[in-house]
């Protein structure tokens, strides 16, 4: 058998059918759903008389537009939000998918939720029309974002329509620094490649340092992939995976898990598989990192200055003057001489137990900056309880930050949580486009301990300042 | 699906790189479970000011361009969400063809379910057509599927590569649904044989 990459095995075992061009109906184990591009869709079902020809391996969870604070158990108050939950309420029980409600305790983001169920394991196919569906490629399974459309063609069909990516290894060899986290490995990843590097490749991530992460730090990673322009990162599972999966509520279990073990131990990429692109990084390069532009490629690390618009090529060149004028911002400023008025904690990137952890270990027994406003949203209600009988949300709260129920909160600002025009926030979050997170918001990426950092200081910090 | 076949129009210039589906059409108008009526909110943020009043600068709000059918787009166009929202807003404003040197994967399929013809061209000749662009409602951009090519105003000829069954469905305006339904035989097949290698899925 001629050896294969990852992708290449998970891939070969989805194909339910192949034309003759290429174009092959992949067929999808998990379909993940929320309530912004999946109302669309429903409705195209009941529209062409179809139904959800597999409703158990289709999970439904509200996420985007509900609100996180406590109220909320009262209804939401914006109608259209409303409108939207009401909707995926109703399909849910109309087509008899598995469902999480805004009054569950299991509610988050949807990426979160997904694995924490154990609805997320190895060798898997996964989708759902969210483009950080790239997050549950830390598992090994082949995962990535789709359209309205094609929510509504995995619903009738349980395939896609898909030709095949290229195959990118991207290699972290060696040990992370101290201070450094996924979040930093992700960021500089994409700095280094663009965000348009990744187009038209599955990208595995691999190398010790990759290895050394928890499966928190390893959907980090993957999460991004998207902003890479992938069409998904995956990471080989190991003893971690397998350890983290064990006991889930949908984990296979007895004599299924064994059998569920012989297959996911042949899923690794051959030695001398084909690799069409290969990218290494030493750990030991990357610094703990922040975004300074509008896109998550303008990424540097925190010693370094804002830089110029001429030192760029094509048409790249507008954009940063663009990006820098939006930021409020001038060339040659240090980045940890930027001052901040919010923080935000959360997201499908870094709303995790972990994640959580590692921001109070910074806060423990410090003070936020007087006059700045800080939220923790975590992924999922459990890990807000989880980190209630950890003691850390009394870390966050003692610390002077707004400790909120589960959901994706101001990573996109589509529920209440929003950057006024101008307000500069220090973001767990993956995207730092014109306007994410809240309109004229002005956003750096970070990771979570370096938003602790930001809160305590009132400005973009080195973590390892304060360590 | 409504077909497309071959279009003349005016070609907007919009030569920013990494534009994201968020300006394409904001978060505030992912709250629609429609699919229609979001052309007069695409690019809304570039678009109008606060107080909802066009802003005259932007390249939608000149006169020659509120007829646009084609836009020419800076690199990587697209990038960002997955939201469909995007391409519907395009295609609602009119606008059916895109043409660029990159787009983002989710946002390039994403067209073809709607109509829309996104078109991967080299930089130079994307930069030919962008000048083409600037020059207003006269210069015309001629767009031919069947053919895979895109005609300057000065009628230099372009070829463009295109997904041979993706060309076919846009042509003939096929619903993807129904195709992969007459295949159902084969899905069942898999789904069957799935059921014993990985039951536990
Ligand atoms: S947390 Fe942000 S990126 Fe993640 S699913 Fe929600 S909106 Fe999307």
């Amino acid at each position: 058998m001629s050896p294969k990459t990852l992708y290449d095995k998970i891939w070969d075992a989805h194909v339910a059918h192949e034309a003759e061009d290429g174009t092959c109906l992949l067929y999808i184990d998990r379909h993940l759903v929320h309530e912004v591009t999946s109302p669309q869709a429903f409705e195209g079902l009941r529209m062409s008389g179809r139904t959800v020809r597999a409703p158990d391996k289709t999970i439904a969870v509200p996420d985007h537009n509900v609100p996180t604070t406590a109220d909320r158990v009262n209804g939401i108050t914006n109608e259209e939000s409303r409108i939207q939950v009401d909707a995926l309420d109703t399909n849910a029980k109309e087509f008899g998918i598995h469902y999480y409600p805004v009054s569950d305790v299991r509610q988050g983001i949807v990426h979160i939720v997904g694995p924490e169920q154990g609805w997320t394991l190895p060798g898997m196919t996964v989708v759902c029309g969210d483009s950080h569906t790239a997050t549950h490629g830390a598992f090994g399974s082949l995962a990535h974002g789709i359209g309205t459309s094609e929510v509504e063609h995995v619903l009738a069909t349980q395939t896609l329509i898909q030709k095949k990516s290229k195959n990118m290894k991207v290699e972290i060899t060696g040990k992370l620094k101290p201070g450094v986290t996924a979040k930093d490995i992700t960021l500089s990843v994409i700095g280094r490649t663009g965000t348009a590097g990744g187009t038209g490749y599955v990208i595995e991530y691999c190398g010790e340092a990759i290895r050394d992460l928890s499966m928190e730090g390893r959907m980090t990673v993957c999460n991004m992939a998207i902003e890479g322009g992938a069409r998904a990162g995956l990471i080989a599972p190991d003893e971690t995976t397998f350890e983290y999966i064990k006991g889930r509520p949908h984990a296979p279990k007895g004599a299924q898990w064994e059998a569920a073990m012989d297959w996911w131990k042949t899923l690794y990429s051959d030695d001398d598989a084909h690799w069409d692109l290969v990218i290494t990084i030493p750990a030991e390069e990357i610094e703990p990192v922040v975004t300074w532009g509008t896109s998550p490629e303008d990424v540097l690390p925190i010693s370094a200055t804002v830089p110029a618009p001429d030192s760029f090529k094509g048409g790249k060149v507008d954009a940063v003057r663009r990006a820098i004028e939006y930021m409020g911002l001038t060339p040659g400023q240090k980045l940890s001489d930027i001052e901040i008025d919010t923080v935000f904690i959360g997201s499908c990137t870094n709303g995790r137990i972990e994640d959580l952890r590692a921001a109070a270990a910074v806060l423990k027994g410090k003070k936020i900056k007087d006059g700045l406003r800080a939220m923790v949203v975590p992924g999922s209600g459990l890990v807000r309880a989880q980190a209630e009988e950890e003691g850390l949300a009394d870390i966050f709260q003692e610390a002077g930050f707004e400790w909120r129920m589960a959901g994706c909160s101001m990573c996109l600002a589509m529920n209440p949580d929003q950057l006024s025009e101008g307000e500069r926030c220090a973001s767990t979050s993956n995207r730092n486009f014109e306007g994410r997170q809240g309109y004229k918001g002005r956003t750096h990426l970070v990771s979570p301990a370096m938003a602790a950092a930001a809160a305590v200081t009132g400005k973009l910090t080195d973590v390892r300042e304060m360590m | 699906m409504e077909k497309f076949e071959k279009l003349t129009g005016v070609a907007a210039p919009m030569p920013l790189v990494n534009i994201d589906t968020d300006m394409i059409i904001p978060k505030v108008f992912l709250k629609t479970i429609k699919r229609s009526g979001l052309g007069v909110n695409l690019f809304d943020e570039m678009r109008y000011d606060r107080q909802g009043n066009e802003i005259p600068d932007f390249v939608l709000n000149k006169p020659q361009y509120r007829e646009a059918e084609i836009l020419v787009a800076g690199d990587n166009f697209g990038c960002g969400s997955s939201r469909e929202h995007a391409p519907w807003a395009i295609k609602d404003f009119g606008i059916r063809c895109v043409i660029s040197t990159s787009f983002a994967d989710i946002f390039y399929n994403n067209c073809f379910k709607n109509g829309i013809l996104p078109i991967v061209l080299p930089e130079e000749q994307r930069d030919i057509l962008m000048k083409d662009a600037e020059k207003g409602s006269n210069a015309r951009i001629e767009v031919d599927l069947e053919s895979q090519t895109v005609t300057s105003s000065d009628g230099e000829v372009f070829h463009f590569e295109v997904d041979p069954f993706r060309k076919h469905c846009l042509l003939e305006g096929l619903d993807d649904i129904g195709l992969t339904l007459e295949k159902s035989a084969s899905i069942d097949a898999f789904e069957a044989q799935a059921a014993q290698s990985r039951p536990w899925v």
